[in-house]
């Protein structure tokens, strides 16, 4: 199977009438592991959004593609069919629906992207064997299949819940937003490992979005980028992290000033929102 | 109000899924159309019934005749009852064919994987199915316990003095217009027997799921759970039940005695050219237990509020009710309780799904008589709306004459959550895909309640209905 890349190029993207990116330019391959920071407000889960499809996140301007795949022509399902996902940041709960049953529905369309609708699921037995492996694996108590999704789960468990769902769609690329905040600290080293495994099986490549450098020294990032103000201004190495650890973004607002009253505008919205 | 129904009601020719175009020739299979003291007689005489039941009907037509409609609930100004056929012999059922039934139904027969023989009689074609002898050893060992168990035709044969002593005596012929035009035509419908202390293990269901006169337009249940007896009874099938005629007024009354428990389970998929219109009651004596399991899909109108009477101290109550209301429907459902005695409890639990611009209504009504002290209700009812065009709307009546009582009363209305459907969508699963999951979602917490096959069914259905939703 030969590389595929994921290619954002310009990527301009307003929600609710408000400019949040300004031109966002990433390319990720696959197998190669990406992490973004950013301080609070300066877009990464509107990145994320954007490239899944959410209804609510405009695009503007730019270009995202998949290997050959436009992403930004196609419906979100598609998006996750062509090998796209993403760990939300803050999972819905839906009341109702087993983790079970909709993990089976996820995993027959991803993998078979050509079933009709109404066609049969993938095997119940297959299936539920599987699901056992990888929820071991997670550390999971495997009375979370029959648990409905995301419904009073902790924030830790939440986060799980994600990485599990990561393990069982084995996507091209992986976007995992925040997904160390909530997970205690041995938590961390569990879900990170999750995620190596599949990345490493499937050649996954992963962009980690996060605050702390914790995460980085499980998940090793060959690339680091700064979000501010709406573009991705400092591409580096490790060392990046580092530095944003000790020394915050103080620097940052000092190097980029017309990029510092932008996120002053979206930070001041974070506050009053 | 009614001129927004008017012009939902008006589309339904237009869209009519389950619909069933007879052709002229069908109707020489049939007697006339029409509602008169002679299609009462005729009626009471074909099934050779005793003189005090064909007074009874004649009695029911004249307080039918007296009677005004409902002028609440839903629209009934389209109904028109001399177009209707009141009795259809089984030989005329036979009289239409397989290549009638439009294809659309058999798909759903498919879909729901009913077996070959059994969809020629839902769809009306075949007036028997052919495991009379299943029924039969079932029958046998129920028999035993001295349970009976069989149509109502029968059951007046065999079985009159019971029938006579119970009878329309907890829903009396007055009660409501349809409840007298029930009494006046009424043609087969179930009675069920449990003698003191027999407790019945397996859902009634199978056998009656294939009777032929279980079928009817106006069947006739009636329902005696004698002292410490138990029994859960299933009727109808999640089928697109099927009929040419457009009026449906079934009359249930159930009868728990004092420890008694009665569970009564409905999952009706109407036709979209029906009025549904039906009377279902029961009345729990001292500790008895009456549970209501009800779930309304299809129709064009349907009016129904299972009630529950608590006359004996500790009685309790339960409904749980689904409504799906599609394109042009209107599901006007919901329950009532009476408290009329000490220590009586009450929960309602009501769930309802507007799509396509149907309207879904919850209509209760809770009373506490003076002297009922020591209850307490609880009703719950959500409400899914799943596009704009759709509606929902709350009429919960609540009389308490009693001061030492406990009610609670919740009510809420939501949308399908677009973070829900993002969510979904964004791990492979289309618009009507995800849609489905969280419909199905929303009512599991009451198909959990349904014997299994008919959960199964029941999401299988609400699958159906979602389908092609979207857009
Ligand atoms: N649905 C929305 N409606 C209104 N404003 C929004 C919406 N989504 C994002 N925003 C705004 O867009 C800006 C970027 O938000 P975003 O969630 O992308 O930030 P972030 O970098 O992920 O922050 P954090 O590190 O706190 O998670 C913020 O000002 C936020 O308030
Ligand atoms: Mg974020």
């Amino acid at each position: 199977m030969s590389r595929k890349s994921l290619r954002i190029e310009n990527l301009h993207v307003s929600v609710e009438g408000k400019s949040i990116l300004r031109g966002v330019n990433l390319t990720i391959n696959q197998g190669e592991t990406h992490a973004l920071m950013g301080p609070n407000g300066s877009g990464k889960s509107t990145l994320s959004y954007a490239l899944m499809g959410h209804p609510n996140y405009e695009i503007t301007d730019g270009t995202a593609f998949l290997g050959d795949i436009n992403l930004l022509e196609i419906e979100p399902d598609e998006r996750a069919k062509a090998g796209l996902f993403l760990a939300f940041q803050y999972p819905t709960s839906i009341p109702g629906v087993t983790m079970a049953n909709f993990l089976r529905h996820a995993v027959t369309n991803v993998r078979m992207p050509d079933r009709k609708e109404g066609e049969d699921l993938i095997s119940m037995r297959d299936f539920r064997k599987e699901l056992k492996q990888k929820m071991d694996e997670l550390g999971m108590d495997s009375e979370f299949a029959r648990r409905y999704l995301n419904e009073g789960f902790s924030g830790g468990e939440k986060k799980r819940a994600e990485v599990l769902q990561l393990a069982m769609l084995q996507p091209a690329f992986a976007i995992l937003d925040e997904t160390d905040s909530g997970l205690d600290i041995d938590a961390v080293r569990v879900v990170s490992e999750g995620v190596n495994r599949v990345a490493k099986a499937q050649g996954t490549g992963v962009l980690v979005i996060t605050h702390y450098q914790r995460i980085l020294n499980y998940i090793q990032p060959q690339f680091v980028h700064i979000l501010y103000g709406g573009k991705i201004v400092e591409n580096g190495g490790p060392e990046l992290v580092t530095t944003l650890e000790r020394e915050g973004y103080d620097w940052i607002r000092a190097k980029y000033p017309n990029e510092a009253q932008v996120e002053d505008e979206l930070e001041s919205t974070v506050l009053t929102s | 109000m009614s001129t927004d129904l008017n012009a939902q009601v008006a589309g339904i020719k237009d869209d009519y899924k389950y619909g069933f175009h007879e052709s002229e020739a069908h109707y020489n299979y049939k007697s006339g159309k029409g509602l008169n003291r002679r299609t009462v007689e005729e009626i009471s005489e074909m099934k050779s019934e005793p003189n005090w039941m064909r007074e009874f009907r004649l009695k029911a037509l004249d307080i039918f005749f007296q009677k005004t409609l409902p002028q609440w609930g839903g629209n009934l100004n389209d109904l028109d009852f001399q177009d209707i056929h009141y009795f259809v012999r089984a030989t005329d059922r036979q009289g239409k064919s397989w290549d009638d039934v439009p294809a659309e139904i058999k798909r759903t027969f498919d879909k729901l994987g009913i077996p070959e023989a059994e969809r020629k009689f839902l769809a009306g074609v075949g007036a028997q199915y052919e495991s009379e002898v299943v029924y039969h050893s079932l029958r046998e060992d129920l028999a035993a316990k001295g349970v009976i168990f069989t149509d109502m035709d029968t059951a007046l044969r065999e079985h009159t003095d019971l029938v006579k002593e119970y009878f329309a005596t907890i829903i009396p012929v007055n009660d409501n217009k349809f409840a007298a035009l029930n009494s006046a035509v009424w043609s087969g419908g179930s009675f069920v027997y449990i003698p003191a202390g027999v407790k019945v293990d397996i859902p009634l269901q199978a056998y009656f799921r294939i009777n032929a006169e279980n079928m009817g337009q106006f069947e006739r249940t009636l329902i005696i759970v004698e002292e410490g007896a138990q029994v859960h009874y299933v009727e109808g099938c999640t089928a697109p039940v099927y009929t040419s005629e457009s009026l449906h007024s079934a009359v249930v009354e159930i009868i728990v005695k004092k420890g008694g428990r009665c569970r009564y389970t409905t999952i009706q998929n109407w036709a979209n050219n029906i009025y549904n219109l039906v009377t279902k009651r029961a009345v729990a004596h001292e500790d008895a237990l009456m549970e209501w399991v009800d779930g309304n899909l299809g129709s064009r109108l349907t009016m129904k509020y299972p009630a529950v009477y608590m006359v004996g101290k500790g009685a309790r109550a339960e409904i749980l009710s689904i409504a799906f209301a599609g394109k042009g429907q209107h599901q006007d459902a919901g329950g009532k309780v009476v408290h009329a005695a000490p220590y009586t409890t009450s929960r309602i639990i009501s769930k309802s799904i507007s799509k396509n611009g149907g309207r879904s209504s919850y209509r209760g009504l809770l009373k506490v008589a003076d002297g009922a002290y020591g209850s307490k209700s609880n009703v719950v009812c959500d409400a899914l709306i799943l596009d704009p065009q759709s509606r929902s709307d709350t009429y919960p009546y609540i009389e308490v004459d009693e001061d030492d009582v406990k009610i609670g009363h919740e009510a809420s209305v939501s949308k399908i959550g677009e973070e829900q459907l993002f969510y979904l969508r964004s791990r492979g699963l289309s618009e009507t895909e995800a849609s489905t999951l969280i419909v199905n979602g929303f009512i599991e917490p009451l198909v959990k309640e349904l014997p299994m096959e008919y959960a199964v069914e029941m999401n299988k259905l609400i699958e159906l209905q979602m389908e092609g939703s979207v857009g």
